[in-house]
């Protein structure tokens, strides 16, 4: 039988499975943090229930934490409270815990790549739905409720049904500008926001052959807002070299044993995916959101389309857009750079380099924030924070941030932020907040002229 | 986990598509470290004005609905993972979500809790709409081991499709944590060949 990666990796974790029902998947890395844990902790002590696995779960703080001061006591009484019991949650159950201020902490899905902590071939949940985001290293990854969190905790596994296989491939070559955020925004739009749900991804050809471990986890990340569990791309040369040397990646000949092993996994040729969808690369342009959910984007110089339907009215009243608009010139006073699609170094780099020289506009706030404190060190290492600072920005320190706005960084009612993040929910950025996703360049464009512009115009 | 047989109740009409978990439960709610008490935050910024005062156009806040029957627009439920929202829909007393498609990680999530997703056609959620919007005081009747629901004193009724093995948890009121802790042996044994 020809296999896909998806299937492979899947098949070498099932421990059992229950006659016409769900199978038993053996889950090797789980991730938790302050949110989405407490309730699980809670429930197995309800329960008596020990951990079964505590060596296998790696903890961080992210969601809740501020970006500005991390080494004064939190001002917020249940954040705290939050992180407080985080931190005694894992003192009592011997988990690794990368707390705030931690040379290691960072955004989950951020520092757990970084560090070596997910490697190809792996299964890996976490309490959080861009979990995704690992299936850039041929990771089966997905996000889990807290229910399954108890459940991991209590038996290392999962209960679950094998979803479809989904196949999303591009090809051909990238125009300058266009960044992995494009391409997954573009294919979103393309497809809409239920597309992949029932389905795992799997994105190939050779635009995501030829793109960095940063791009295809900025890809993978957003393929729950497709619907899908999770996205994965094959490991190759890119995926080995990335690993290679990472603080808990296996070492040497260990490590030689796993590539050789990591070489087996990619999709036989002629193995068969339920639904598969090819698009051109060279269609692709810098793209923006004009709606409330990252389906509704269009490339930054087109109109927003007309559509006569209640929802996709309600959604534009929201933004305060109208049909068959240009977002080109739109005046924007917010900007965030930051979240797990988007703040990983090579974000960084492709913002510095195009801030580098200009000034930031004076009616934009914008926050920069690195997804873990090793972007941050990096980011400074190579000078960017000089970039940064000179051209009038302010790096925050790591954390989920505006993403979801659950510290102070929220972005005021009614007020237009062009993000990096991935959710242009209503009053995801804050209550009343227009949310615009594009591209860190985009994004980095938007802060330098106070507007949207159509960045392609500025290369060369 | 409460067992799931039948319910007999009205439903309150929520004709909105794409609702997301951040509008189910808003982010800045999730500070809580225990299951309680989010019913009250519920739809939060659809509920409440910007000054906390009830938005008494919404339907939650419109006496002549109520009931432990949600029917919402197409694609319940997606978004971010978190359980709290089905904590907070099941907290203020929603047994039952209709619509007419589920985000994946919402519907186990529901099913982990109680909370029966039931998924209907789009014509079929739209008779239930309209039903329950113009005559506030029928009553829909969800049959779980018959897999129907069917709208009172009507020739309207459907059937719809659930995981035989997650029907079996919820007539009975297990959950996935005895299953899984019974198979330890089966687990051990599988880390042991690796
Ligand atoms: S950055 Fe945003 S999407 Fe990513 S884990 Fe944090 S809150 Fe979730």
């Amino acid at each position: 039988m020809k296999k896909t990666l998806f299937d492979k990796v899947w098949d070498a974790h099932v421990v059992d499975a229950i006659e016409n029902g769900p199978q038993v998947l053996y889950i090797d890395k789980h991730l938790i943090h302050e949110v989405t844990s407490p309730q699980a902790f809670n429930e197995l002590e309800r329960r008596n229930i020990p951990i079964f696995r505590p060596n296998q779960i790696v903890a961080t703080a992210d969601h809740n934490t501020p970006t500005e001061n991390q080494h004064l006591p939190i001002k917020d009484e249940n954040s705290r409270k939050q992180l407080e019991q985080l931190s005694e949650n894992c003192k009592k159950n011997n988990i690794t815990l990368y707390e705030l201020g931690h040379k290691y902490n960072g955004i989950v899905h951020v520092m757990a790549p970084e560090l070596g902590i997910t490697q190809p071939g792996m299964t890996i949940v976490c309490g959080d739905s861009h979990t995704s985001t690992h299936g850039a290293f041929g990771t089966i990854a997905f996000g889990i409720g807290t229910s399954q969190v108890t459940q991991v905790f209590a038996s290392q596994c999962l209960l679950l049904t094998k979803p479809k296989s989904l196949r999303v491939s591009v090809n051909g070559k990238l125009k300058q500008g266009v960044l992995p955020k494009d391409v997954i925004l573009y294919i979103i739009a393309k497809l809409g926001t239920n597309a992949g749900t029932g389905y795992f991804c799997e994105y190939a050809g050779d635009v995501f052959e030829n793109m960095s471990m940063e791009g295809r986890m900025t890809v993978c990340n957003m393929s729950i807002e497709m619907g899908a569990r999770g996205g994965m791309i094959a490991p190759d040369q890119t995926t080995f070299d990335y690993v290679k040397g990472k603080t808990f990646a296996p070492k040497d000949e260990a490590f030689d044993k796993k590539v050789a092993y990591w070489e087996t996994l990619p999709t036989d040729d002629g193995a068969v995916f339920d639904k598969e969808y090819t698009f051109d690369a060279e269609n692709i342009e810098p793209m923006v959101t004009y709606g409330t959910n990252p389906g509704m984007g269009i490339k930054v110089t087109d109109t927003i389309p007309t559509v006569n339907d209640d929802s996709f009215e309600k959604s534009l009243q929201y933004m305060n857009f109208k049909k068959g608009e240009s977002l080109i010139n739109k005046p924007i006073n917010y900007v965030f750079i930051g979240s797990c699609t988007n703040s990983r170094i090579e974000d960084f780099r492709v913002a510095a380099n195009y801030i580098k020289g200009k000034q930031k506009a004076n009616n934009v706030t914008a926050w920069l924030v690195p997804g873990s404190k090793q972007v941050e060190a990096q980011i400074i290492d190579e000078g960017l924070k000089t970039i940064f600072d000179e051209a009038g920005f302010k790096l925050r320190q790591p954390g989920c941030s505006a993403c979801l706005a659950m510290n102070d960084d929220k972005i005021p009612q009614g007020e237009y932020c062009v993000s990096t993040s991935n959710r242009n929910f209503e009053g995801r950025q804050g209550q009343g907040a227009r949310t615009i996703l594009a591209s860190p360049l985009v994004a980095a464009a938007t802060a330098i002229e106070g507007k949207i512009i159509d960045v392609t115009k500025q290369l060369n | 986990m409460e067992k799931f047989k039948t319910l007999k109740s009205q439903a309150i009409p929520l004709a909105i598509e794409n609702i997301d978990t951040d509008q189910i439960i808003p982010a800045r709610f999730l500070k809580a470290t225990d299951r309680n008490g989010f019913g009250d935050n519920v739809f939060r910024d659809w509920r409440y004005n910007k000054d906390n005062s009830l938005n008494p156009d919404f339907i939650l806040n419109n006496a002549t609905y109520s009931g432990k029957i949600l029917v919402a627009g197409d694609n319940f439920g997606c978004g971010s993972s978190r359980e709290h929202a089905a904590w907070a829909l099941t907290d203020f007393g929603f047994k039952v979500i209709v619509s007419s498609f589920f985000a994946d990680i919402f519907k186990g999530n529901a099913l982990n809790n109680g909370l029966l997703p039931v998924q209907v056609s789009e014509d079929f959620l739209d008779v239930l709409l309209t039903e329950i919007t113009e005559k506030p005081d029928t009553q829909l009747e969800v049959d779980l081991e018959a897999q129907t629901i069917t709208v009172e004193g009507t020739s309207f009724a459907s059937s719809f499709e659930i995981d035989p093995y997650k029907k079996t948890c919820l007539l009975n009121g297990y959950d996935d944590i005895d299953y899984l802790l019974s198979k330890k042996k089966a687990i051990e044994a599988f880390e042991n060949k690796e």
